[in-house]
């Protein structure tokens, strides 16, 4: 047979001819660097390869090689605080290398090799084992108890197994398989990244991810293995609600990937990361994340693997049993990259140039989350969220991506540019946003927080619409035309919008706000507005209950730090004051 | 000596096909020798077999199929640099056009760069006074950032421009400075507008200027970019200096990437631009930035035309995706005579936040934008019920924000151009305006800045 070799070189796709063993999606090496290379088509004896680095200097005749494996990703102790390329080349260890500029050809151990780990083993020989079983666990930092797994597709009795410091690649135990064969496992796992780990059983979500974000949490919930979508034009937050995500949110594992975007929001994630304080242990939040950073001037085909690296570490530690948070930004470049390497192969362009199969690869990977009982005999729980950025041209929603994701997606968090325009933050519209998770928190709502909560969500959404409404007419006929209770209900809202749902992402305590201070700030509007329909009934008028000055501590509830919020429940009794005082001057006067 | 062939068998607009070529290299620089002796350069877009395309660099004019003569380099374009480059001026391709000696290169480089490995970025925190309070109150330019001009055709974005080449410093240091410019299909007068300018302010010794005019061929100027990035990357990582690179207009470099695309007889995307503009756009972009353990920086200015003056269109779309942050001209505003017309709402700065607050700009800098960013959007909101109800209809509050609308537009949108504005005239400037404004409509803003700040406006109000 002969050598495998290219024939044609066009952007990051190459096509070659003769490579021995060609399978659909198996990783190759392309020209003397050895680029990394996917075959993604094959005609006759003809490959073609999306290549993951710069293709610029390969031609006609240069050798390729099929390593005959498929994409995949090193799994093991290591992997929390990295920061990985598209296709998990770990970018500190490239700079190491190669200096300050990503280089071709770079090969650099995925997981480190020679850092030792403490194993503790939980097993002991004689043991009954399957897959999904916990053999042991490393403390990888001081947030993540590693669990090492039995790897998929082993069954049988522990035949040794210890405790001690041990590399990921020495072996940690010896399995005596029910097929009569040993295995000797280490801590080091792989698994194709296009292909989704497997899970015992899926089941619905009940639980909300809490993300101290007043508008998500309140209004617009997602659930812990649920999905989520952020689309808006450039400009209107979804970078800033995503890594308000990836820093609040009560996950236990982060997975951010920074897919086709800036080269400096990656930086500064890395910057920030070590520095802030996860608010529930008190550790720094880099210590549960890893980030995939595939900028927009790196490779365009890594830029489309990325999506998988990331979701496939995330199930990796779902697996675990811990609840994993992916944040994607932007699926938008991933399709993109689909829809490039698709007009290089020359398929049949859909919508926008978008390949036919772009719907069914978006609703693939959404899929991927869940809330699942993993496997291994101890039935523990696992749950896999996903939040996407959709950053649709011209932020028009009828963009081919955007329409594919809200069909798979159950949370919609719809950013609007003129928000934005006027620096309402985080800019979702409260309006046209909506989530389907709702009923499924009953139980937790009622455990967690108290079953009016639901109630107090329902009647400040009811206002807001209301006020929507009224501006309508407003903008017809003036203000003059308003009932005092509509002048009120318009009152309310502007409180409900600035004082509650503004929310300023970089200042130190308004950018992460309890559940508990929520609901405490929430209740302290809604009480002012049942005060203030009583004081319009005791003839009191709109116009000076609209400039009382107690309106301004409502609006600085925000600033108040979270060891003091019994200073916003202690508003109430001065509230009443203030009104009784309006009462009595007006039946006076 | 490279082998060269005679087998050119097609030359359609910018692209030429040469025939039974051995190993010719993607991204390869490509001679090619006419029959006078001229000769011109292109580059490799794509190998297939024993053909090689070639995207020819200098418009095809006087090429026949015949008699020309190709080489292939076997390296990719490639800019020769040396100290001696500043105060230089070189057409789209490179080529001094300054009657000045040619530079004697201490060293080459392919002119595509490499991608900043997103580790060794230090993120941009530095604050660059740029004298205006469009940019330095509302959207705060720091230096590493990539900020682009979003105008119309006729609006005063190349004086705004160059009056930010004139006027930006960071505060308390003396540091290198250069200017790379990079005029891509502009006008002889917008061209000698800068060059006239920087002579005037004598900045032109510290600056490198590549110029493509409107009626050179669109297609040389695909790399007219690339070459004054490689210049201000040489400047910024191995001269220590911070470099502001000045690129204009990027709707013209797109049109020449539009033009390849359609020869190539590529699915267009929106619009007829090519599916890779994004990703196109973005290895020119990202080019900007800071590098840990450099000392110096790129800081970009690409200034661009909307067509139709539309956002959404794809050049200033897919920039505003890229670039951090925008700003953003209203023709309006022009209309009104107001310079320079930022539309503060539209336009942004995404990285003004970890440039600004207390020991970079002031401490209360933060609160003031953001509550005159609600203000003046309020205000307009008041102007557009004006509009359709008239002054009557207007609630109190409403008047006080109308009148604050215009105030703001008429002197701190506004403002001369000579007029360098410090960072702090700027912020008094914001709460003066403000001051006008009820108290308890100024939720913004931190109460305990509210407290040390506005008691001296509201006085010097009283007087
Ligand atoms: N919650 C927020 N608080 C304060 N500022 C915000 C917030 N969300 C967005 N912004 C502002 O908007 C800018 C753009 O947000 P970003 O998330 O980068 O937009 P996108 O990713 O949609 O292009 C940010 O740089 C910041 O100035
Ligand atoms: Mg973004």
């Amino acid at each position: 047979m002969d050598k495998g070799r290219i024939i044609k070189v066009a952007g990051p796709l190459v096509i070659a001819e003769n490579i021995e063993n060609a399978k659909m999606f198996d990783v190759v090496e392309v020209g003397e660097q050895k680029l990394i290379g996917e075959i993604v088509e094959l005609r006759e004896n003809k490959a073609a390869v999306q290549v993951y680095e710069e293709t610029s200097g390969l031609g006609v005749g240069d050798p390729i090689v099929s390593t005959g494996a498929p994409l995949s990703v090193e799994l093991g102790p290591g992997l929390i605080e990295s920061i990985f390329d598209g296709i998990q080349r770990p970018l500190d260890k490239i700079k190491e290398v190669a200096g300050d500029t990503i280089t071709r050809g770079v090969r650099v151990d995925i997981i480190d090799r020679e850092k030792k780990w403490e194993f503790k083993a939980v097993k002991s020989e004689g043991d009954e084992i399957e897959a999904g079983d916990i053999l042991g666990e490393v403390d990888e930092t001081v947030l993540v108890k590693h669990k090492i797994m039995v790897p998929y597709g082993i069954k049988g009795k522990i035949k040794k197994i210890k405790s001690g410091e041990f590399t990921v690649e020495e072996i940690i135990a010896v399995i005596e398989g029910e097929d009569g064969k040993e295995y000797k496992l280490s801590m080091l796992q792989k698994w194709p990244v296009r292909q989704g780990r497997p899970y015992t059983v899926k089941k619905p979500p009940i639980i909300p991810l809490i993300t101290g974000q007043r508008v998500i949490d309140a209004f617009f919930p997602v659930a812990k293995g649920g999905t989520a979508c952020v689309p808006g034009p450039f400009g209107s937050g979804k970078t800033v609600i995503q890594h308000q995500l990836a820093k609040w949110a009560d996950a236990d594992i982060i997975i951010y990937i920074g897919c086709g975007e800036r080269g400096n929001e990656m930086t500064d994630v890395l910057q920030e990361f070590p520095e802030l304080k996860d608010p529930r242990s008190g550790e720094p939040l880099m210590k549960r994340t890893v980030l995939i950073a595939n900028t927009s001037n790196m490779p365009v085909a890594a830029r489309e693997a990325s999506v998988y690296t990331g979701v496939t570490i995330a199930e990796y530690f779902r697996d675990m049993g811990y609840s994993v948070a992916v944040m994607a930004d932007s699926t938008s470049r991933w399709a993109e990259a689909m829809r490039e390497m698709s007009g290089r192969l020359e398929e049949m362009p859909g919508e926008e140039g978008y390949p036919a199969y772009l719907s069914r690869r978006i609703a693939e990977f959404y899929e991927r989350a869940g809330r699942v009982e993993c496997l291994g005999k101890d039935t523990r729980e696992g749950a896999l969220t996903i939040i996407g950025a959709v950053s649709p041209p011209g932020g028009d929603l009828s963009d081919p991506v955007v329409q594919a994701t809200l069909r798979v997606v159950q949370v919609f968090w719809s950013l609007e540019d003129k928000l934005a325009y006027r620096r309402h933050f985080p800019a979702i519209n409260w309006l046209t946003s909506y989530t389907l998770y709702t009923d499924s928190f009953d139980e937790y709502y009622k455990k967690e927080i108290g079953s009016e909560w639901k109630e107090m969500i329902q009647k400040s959404m009811r206002i807001l619409q209301e006020e929507a409404e009224l501006e309508e007419i407003v903008r017809l006929v003036g203000l003059d035309a308003l009932s005092p209770d509509n002048r009120l209900i318009m009152e309310t809202a502007r409180s409900i919008r600035e004082d509650f749902l503004h929310q300023n992402a970089f200042h130190p305590v308004d950018t992460f706000t309890s559940f508990k201070k929520q609901f405490q700030m929430i209740d302290i509007i809604l009480f002012f507005h049942s005060r203030a329909e009583k004081a319009l009934k005791n003839k009191v008028s709109v116009g000076d209950i609209s400039v009382l000055p107690i309106r301004e501590d409502i609006a600085q509830a925000k600033f108040i730090d979270e060891k003091e919020t019994n200073k916003i429940d202690e508003l109430k009794k001065k509230i009443d004051e203030v009104f009784e005082k309006l009462e009595k001057e007006s039946s006076n006067g | 000596m490279a082998k060269e062939y005679y087998t050119v068998s097609e030359i359609i607009g910018p692209l030429m096909l040469v025939e039974n070529v051995e190993g010719a290299k993607y991204e390869e620089l490509v001679e090619i020798e006419l029959a006078n002796g001229e000769v011109r350069n292109g580059r490799v877009l794509e190998v297939n077999y024993d053909k090689a395309l070639v995207q020819l660099f200098q418009e095809p004019r006087g090429l026949d199929v015949d008699s020309v003569k190709v080489r292939f380099l076997g390296r990719g374009v490639e800019i020769g640099l040396s100290p001696d480059i500043l105060g230089r001026v070189f057409d789209g391709q490179g080529k001094p056009i300054d009657d000045g000696p040619e530079i004697i290169p201490e060293i080459k480089r392919d002119i595509n760069g490499s991608a900043i490995n997103p580790y060794a970025r230090d993120y941009p925190a530095e604050f660059i006074q740029t004298g205006f309070s469009t940019i330095d109150g509302l959207n705060t330019l720091v230096r590493g950032q990539k900020l682009p001009i979003f105008s119309g055709s006729g609006l005063p974005h190349n004086q705004m421009a160059a009056q930010i080449a004139r006027q930006a410093k960071v505060l308390g240091k003396e540091e290198r400075f250069a200017v790379v410019f990079a005029a891509m299909g502009i006008t002889f007068g917008e061209a000698n507008f800068f060059m006239d300018d920087f002579r005037r302010t004598g900045a032109l010794e510290r600056t490198v200027l590549f110029i493509n005019l409107a009626d050179d061929p669109a297609v040389e100027r695909i790399a007219t970019p690339r070459m004054a990035l490689t210049v201000a990357e040489y400047l910024a990582f191995d001269m220590d200096m911070h470099v502001l690179v000045i690129l204009t207009d990027m709707t013209n470099y797109c049109e020449a990437l539009r033009e390849v695309s359609a020869a190539r007889k590529e699915i267009p995307g929106r619009r007829g631009y090519p599916g890779y503009l994004y990703t196109d756009l973005s290895m020119i972009y990202e080019r900007a930035g800071r590098i840990k353990g450099k000392k110096g920086s790129i800081t970009q200015i690409p200034v661009l035309t909307m067509p139709e003056d539309d956002k959404t269109h794809p050049i200033p779309d897919l920039t505003g995706y890229i670039t951090e942050g925008q700003i953003v001209f209203s023709r309006s505003l022009h209309r009104k005579g107001i310079y320079p017309p930022v539309d503060v709402l539209q336009s942004l700065s995404r990285l003004k936040d970890k440039g600004i607050g207390e020991g970079k700009t002031r401490e209360d800098h933060s609160d003031i934008f953001n509550q005159l960013f609600a203000a003046y959007a309020r205000g307009l909101e008041a102007r557009e019920l004006q509009v359709i109800l008239g002054e009557a209809a207007l609630s109190d509050i409403d008047k006080i924000y109308f009148k604050f609308a215009e105030e703001f537009e008429n002197r701190y949108i506004q403002q001369g151009e000579d007029e360098d504005r410090s960072i702090t005239f700027t912020l008094d400037l914001g709460w003066e305006l403000l001051s006008k404004i009820p108290r308890m409509e100024l939720k913004r803003i931190r109460p305990e800045y509210l407290k040390k700040y506005l008691p001296k406006f509201l006085k010097e109000e009283k007087k």
